[in-house]
């Protein structure tokens, strides 16, 4: 990545660390720690849609709220607009949250059962203090139309509305204060297809009226290749494969990619395809194996990947990847 | 498969309904399909479409507030709905077996996993201890679970998700059971493990000849696993054919917007095609067809018909049945599209 692109970026994160203390024997002493994310960094531009892929367990929610400075790091910095969010005061933080903000996966958790639609919506209008009761209320009801939901929506409560309602209302609320950048966290993965599709073309639409840029959380790699303009692959608390939705789907380069992606069934039953079954488990973070992560389940796996950490190098197709294959 | 073989299983009519507070939920109403041996049927539908209670139902597992209403469930001939319960623990695990979609949350935590599969050998067999033993420790090799030996001692927590799935499908297996129901198998697992448990399931239908009734809600799930298609909503199927016709010749609207809803790897569209709507409630179920306030055909050839009289699933050809007005005629209504 150019400096320039850097310097332009809305959000940047630089080699961002969490770890978490396990504790353990009498005395409740750290014994271990779990290495959720380990040394991350990309940029993301205003109004692009950057994918993080991977499964349960590889950091990728970590990251999300991490730079969302709802869970502290370990280490590195994360930058929105050139500000370190770590460094800022609790006035400047608070400006900042109505900035970024977060949709999350579960719908029927997500909302105040015993708020009305109105009053979650317009929770950060009335924290941040934006205008008077009734223009608020007025704004209430134009976020409601522009995620397609109806105006006598507003006086109901969480419970009256479907999974795909719910996921609207959540979208509201995130909208409600007008951000720049949305972590979107697994936000379809609870939805049935026919309501998946539907909210997928609602983020698309909002993120061209209001030029959002989002980081999309997501384990379904067609979901990621539908929404993302790059994609971060993440493997055990490390990005190992970074590229441009098209590079990444036309040559995918990690071979973890590779796996991931041949693994996708292809709703196509004459689809032959080279299918890359890999063996065993995703190990345990608590205790990564040596050198590269991913060497005891990789199918090209060499001597010196067991020993020694790969880092992200930039590849001739334009797309970085950590991987001993191309160094 | 010949056309002219015997069922295994025979679906006729099954109603199972729950009695709920609010009224009377219908998640299942009048389904049919059959199920041939050695073929994998696949039902697939989204999240209340009744696809689970279908299962549940042919295994009698429903309980309080729902119940069975009616139809028949023929196994081998024989109606497993009028069978006494002493006689349905037989089936259970001999001709038919179960394995859902928690793994871990349908194992006991306070046995090991060796403990619990070999439990069907100890109800359902006069085998001595020593070769109950032999037995479950063949079937951890069989479903390719690591170290067999150590791993029948491990208690489920101890196991990943995708091995807790193989205990169960080693627990299915153990009774060599005729047909095995999967209910949404893999939906809670990662996809490099949902690829594994597939391929699992995929060499126990080539080496073993199982049936299979496989229940999910991902049409690639179903692409690559089932020979027929049964697509449900609304506790009715809609349509019914082979895996090849469904998905290169979908007729029902809903099959149609449901296979362009989707995202697929390596065709990027900036728009999804939309189902607008959602599923009406099961309680309240509008007359006519159950689709018809989501569907874009009855607005395209504006159809009446579709809001006042309910369609029947209708065989188009022997091996293609479809419930939808547009292939079907009725007093003064005359069938839109001609499939032949």
């Amino acid at each position: 990545m150019s400096e320039d692109s850097k310097a332009n970026a809305l959000v940047q994160v630089d080699h961002l660390k969490k770890y978490y203390p396990v504790r353990g024997g009498v005395l409740r002493q750290i014994t271990a720690w779990v290495q959720a994310v380990d040394d991350v960094s990309f940029e993301i531009q205003p109004g692009e849609t950057v994918g993080l892929v991977g499964e349960s367990g590889c950091g990728k929610t970590t990251v999300g709220r991490t730079i969302l400075n709802l869970i502290d790091p370990t280490d590195g910095e994360v930058f929105f607009e050139s500000k370190n969010i770590y460094d800022l005061g609790k006035k400047e933080l608070k400006q900042l949250r109505s900035e970024m903000q977060i949709i999350f996966q579960d719908p029927f958790a997500s909302l105040d059962p015993r708020l009305s639609i109105a009053d979650s919506i317009g929770q950060g209008l009335r924290i941040h203090k934006r205008g008077s009761r009734r223009e608020r209320f007025e704004q209430v009801l134009d976020i409601l139309n522009k995620v397609g939901l109806e105006e006598y929506h507003a006086r109901r409560f969480p419970h009256e509305f479907s999974g795909g309602q719910r996921q609207r209302i959540g979208i509201a609320r995130a909208l409600a204060l007008k951000p720049k950048f949305i972590v979107c966290d697994e936000p379809v993965s609870a939805l049935d297809v026919s309501i998946q599709s539907q909210v997928l073309n609602l983020l698309r639409d909002l993120q061209k009226e209001f030029n959002l840029a989002y980081l999309f959380i997501a384990h379904n790699l067609s979901v990621v290749e539908h929404i993302s303009n790059r994609v971060a692959v993440m493997y055990l608390g490390k990005i190992v494969e970074f590229a441009t939705r098209e590079e990444l789907f036309r040559e995918p380069l990690h071979p973890y990619t590779q796996a991931l992606m041949s693994a996708v069934p292809v709703p196509n039953p004459d689809y032959e395809r080279n299918r890359i079954i890999l063996e065993g488990d995703v190990p345990s973070p608590l205790d990564p194996p040596s050198g590269c992560r991913f060497h005891p389940r990789c199918p090209s796996v060499m001597d010196h990947c067991k020993e020694r950490e790969p880092e992200m190098k930039p590849h001739s197709s334009g797309s970085q990847v950590a991987c001993w294959l191309y160094e | 498969m010949t056309e002219n073989q015997k069922p295994l299983l025979e679906v006729k009519n099954l109603k199972t309904y729950f009695y709920t507070r609010d009224g009377i939920v219908k998640a299942v109403d009048g389904v049919d399909f059959q199920v041939k041996p050695g073929e994998v049927l696949g039902v697939v539908g989204e999240s209340g479409c009744g696809k689970s209670v279908t299962s549940l139902s042919i295994m009698r597992l429903i309980k309080k507030p729902g119940k069975i209403m009616g139809g028949e469930v023929l196994f081998d001939g024989k109606n497993l709905l009028d069978l006494p319960e002493k006689r349905m623990v037989d089936v259970r695990g001999n001709d038919i077996s179960i394995i859902f979609q928690q793994p871990q949350s349908s194992l006991n935590p306070v046995f090991n996993v060796g403990n619990q599969v070999s439990e069907v050998f100890r109800l359902h067999s006069n085998l001595k201890k020593n070769q109950i033993k032999k037995r479950t420790v063949g079937l951890f090799q069989q479903v390719g679970i690591p170290d067999a030996d150590e791993k029948v001692r491990s208690y489920p927590h101890e196991m990943s998700g995708g091995q807790a799935q193989r205990v169960m499908i080693a627990m299915g297996l153990a009774l060599d059971p005729k047909l095995l129901i999967a209910d949404e198998p893999t939906t809670a697992l990662d996809v490099t493990i949902q690829a594994q448990i597939l391929d699992l399931m995929r060499a126990l239908k080539d080496n073993q000849g199982t049936a299979m009734i496989l229940i999910t809600h991902d049409l690639g799930v179903i692409a690559e696993m089932a020979d027929r298609v049964a697509v449900m909503y609304a506790g009715v199927i809609f349509e019914q054919t082979d895996v090849r016709t469904l998905f290169n010749k979908p007729l029902h609207p809903y099959t149609q917007g449901l296979l362009e809803s989707i995202p697929a790897l390596g065709e990027f569209k900036e728009y999804l095609t939309v189902i607008p709507g959602s599923v009406p409630s099961l309680i309240d179920l509008p007359p006519g067809c159950r689709f018809a306030s989501r569907c874009g055909a009855r607005t395209k050839y504006d159809l009446n018909i579709c809001t006042e009289i309910e369609p029947t699933l209708n065989d188009l050809s022997p091996s293609h049945s479809v419930r939808c007005w547009l292939y079907q005629d009725y007093e003064g209504h005359q069938a839109i599209l001609d499939v032949a």
